[in-house]
């Protein structure tokens, strides 16, 4: 018991990347409304994004740049020491690409919206169907 | 020059997109132009790098200098190199013959629609092209997203379709980059084939498996495998029409070669076949997919949902060569993703050239019996969509005769005799399909209706501009037949790897 409880603390970002992963598709599969369906991708997407950034991180790790200092001249910070900067871009990228996603979707909700006057699913479907 | 090409073709449609869209602004009859200038270029730089691998073997371009494992190199082999001249033909020929559609059904959306049209193109040339899984899936959201957009912009309920679209999408794609972070995990790189490289040493952790099921699963969901098909056919239904015949012919074929592309290059086939007993798995599921999607298809009246059914079983046909792995089906798979791509622009062009002349009689879908008398009526555009459909049932000197050979003694050396029943019993079902809609285009009269005095009146031929692409495509489909050998024994032979016998 006690190690389960050392296990779940010691990588607890990713339990809770496994929890923000299942909320999102949660909402996604459960919700009626579009916009909550909406914010489930979106809960989805940042799930994945702390996924990568817990990847990169390190505990008191510092920056991957040159260090200057006034005697030595300037020395490489060693590997072991500095957060591995790649995924931490490579989330600037997905960041990038699920606002896209959810300016379109919200978009497309809105004309979904003007069209049957709800945004409830089972209402518009029920509209179709008539 | 030379060397840059694998760079042109996805630079040129990338910055032509943006200039399209400004340039809207200032001159709407600028637009059309531009866009088919830059898909131009970009199936010359394809023809061109087909060219160069057929004389010198794979080429490889390192975007700004940097070597691959740490910058992103752009690879083109036998394989990317055939399904680029694919994809950039399908869609210039389709932005050719669709031009009055748009300029009828988005008069004042021309410059987004095409900017949309191009950047779509631009997402699926880079993702066939790119040697970097992370860029493989920014480039799939390009593609993805302004595939959304182009499906939301059709009338009727596309939006909410085009809205649960991007629900299924979205889950596919993130799947997929969840994947590609488990693998970035274990190996500590982003290139495909250093992590194939690196991958023979750890076949055994349970890491490089959760990565296989969040890619597979992900690309499942993408390119409409059966269970996971649900989005497709009411996308595809509500889409505007000269938007589907680009997204319907593209989307899933460039889908399969993505998965073909990560089974066999990047976990490489001695992971995928032989260290998971999963294939046959795959291959009983394909076979599922295949009849499944054909019994749907069975049962639809209007004609768009009809083929959107046919491409779900299509789907299961490439599916399942791959995983057959031996090297007929695989060629099979890979041949079949060419002709596939070329019979369903084929008949979606078709069913749009129908829809541009043939008002709708409820509901804004095309309905088969809406097809009444237009044999007589529109005799070429009604050719060219029995020639598609000639080639999807499978008949000899049509190229989807070809391509189903390959997949069907693939299954008999495999021994899946279920996989067999499968696509034996499809090709029946697509001939009750499409003989269905002759008989209905050829022998009915369509006074049965009541409005249809005045509908027939207005039915003619449609113009040249729209006729000349879909015959030429339909020509295609006869000369792919006769030269399927060449294309087999010149490029396919090569795009399957080593290890597969």
């Amino acid at each position: 018991m006690h190690d389960l409880i050392l296990t779940i603390i010691s990588k607890y970002n990713y339990w809770i990347y496994i929890v923000l992963l299942m909320i999102g598709l949660y909402a996604m599969m459960v919700k009626k409304n579009l916009v909550k369906k909406i914010i489930g991708m979106n809960i989805l997407q940042t799930a994945i994004i702390l996924f990568y950034i817990s990847i990169g991180a390190k505990k008191d790790g510092t920056l991957p740049i040159l260090l200057h200092t006034h005697h030595t001249g300037h020395h490489l910070v060693r590997a072991a020491d500095y957060i591995n900067p790649l995924p931490h871009v490579l989330m600037l990228t997905a960041i990038v690409v699920s606002v896209a996603t959810l300016g379109v979707a919200l978009a497309l909700a809105i004309k979904v919206y003007h069209q049957h006057g709800t945004l409830d699913e089972d209402e518009i479907h029920a509209r179709i169907r008539k | 020059m030379n060397q840059h090409f694998p760079a042109l073709i996805i630079i040129v449609p990338l910055l032509a997109a943006f200039f399209i869209f400004a340039i809207s602004w200032i001159n709407r009859k600028l637009c059309f132009p531009i866009a088919v200038l830059a898909l131009a270029i970009s199936f010359l730089s394809a023809i061109a790098l087909l060219g160069m691998v057929l004389k010198n073997g794979p080429v490889e371009y390192r975007m700004g200098g940097w070597p691959p494992p740490w910058g992103i190199s752009y690879y083109v082999d036998y394989l990317s190199a055939l399904v680029l001249v694919v994809v950039c033909t399908v869609a210039l020929i389709n932005l050719i013959a669709c031009r009055q559609s748009v300029s009828r059904e988005f008069a004042d959306k021309i410059g987004p629609f095409f900017t949309l049209y191009v950047l779509f193109v631009t997402g699926l040339i880079g993702m066939v092209i790119t040697g970097d899984a992370f860029n493989l899936y920014v480039l799939l959201e390009i593609a993805s997203l302004t595939g959304y957009a182009l499906i939301g912009m059709g009338k009727g309920d596309a939006a909410l379709f085009g809205l649960n679209y991007i629900f299924m999408g979205t889950v596919g794609a993130s799947f997929y980059l969840l994947g590609i972070g488990y693998l970035y995990l274990i190996t500590g790189s982003l290139n495909i084939a250093d992590i194939a490289s690196i991958l023979p040493g750890i076949y055994g952790s349970k890491v490089v498996l959760v990565a296989f099921i969040f890619c597979i699963t992900g690309l499942f969901l993408k390119m409409a495998f059966f269970p996971l098909h649900g989005w497709l056919p009411n996308a595809y239904t509500n889409a505007p029409s000269a938007a589907i015949s680009l997204i319907a012919p593209l989307t899933t074929k460039v889908m399969i070669y993505v998965m073909i592309r990560i089974v066999l290059y990047l976990f490489t086939p001695s992971f995928s076949f032989e260290a998971l007993h999963v294939a046959s798995v795959f291959v009983w599921l394909s076979a599922v997919a295949i009849v499944m999607g054909s019994l749907l298809a069975l049962g639809q009246k209007s004609l768009k949902r009809m083929l959107a059914y046919i491409i779900v079983a299509e789907v299961g046909y490439m599916a399942g060569g791959l995983w057959l792995g031996n090297t007929e089906s695989i060629t099979g798979a890979i041949l079949h993703l060419v002709n596939d791509a070329a019979m369903t622009l084929c008949v979606f062009l078709a069913a749009g050239t129908l829809m541009f002349k043939i008002k709708p009689s409820l509901t804004g879908e095309l309905q088969l019996d809406d097809l009444a008398g237009s044999f007589t009526k529109m005799p070429y555009t009604m050719a060219a969509f029995i020639m598609g459909a000639l080639s999807i049932i499978g008949v000899p000197p049509f190229c989807g005769f070809f391509s189903k050979w390959y997949l069907l003694s693939g299954a008999v050396t495999a021994g899946h005799y279920e996989f067999l029943a499968a696509l034996l019993f499809s090709s029946l079902v697509n001939v009750v399909l499409f003989f269905r809609i002759i008989e209905i285009g050829y022998y009915e009269k369509p006074d049965h209706r009541a409005d249809a005095g005045h509908l027939i009146a207005r039915m003619d031929e449609a113009p040249l501009e729209m006729l000349i692409p879909l015959l030429l495509v339909a020509a295609g489909l006869l000369a792919m037949g006769f030269y399927t050998d060449d294309i087999v024994t010149h490029v396919i032979r090569f795009a399957i790897p080593a290890g597969i016998v």
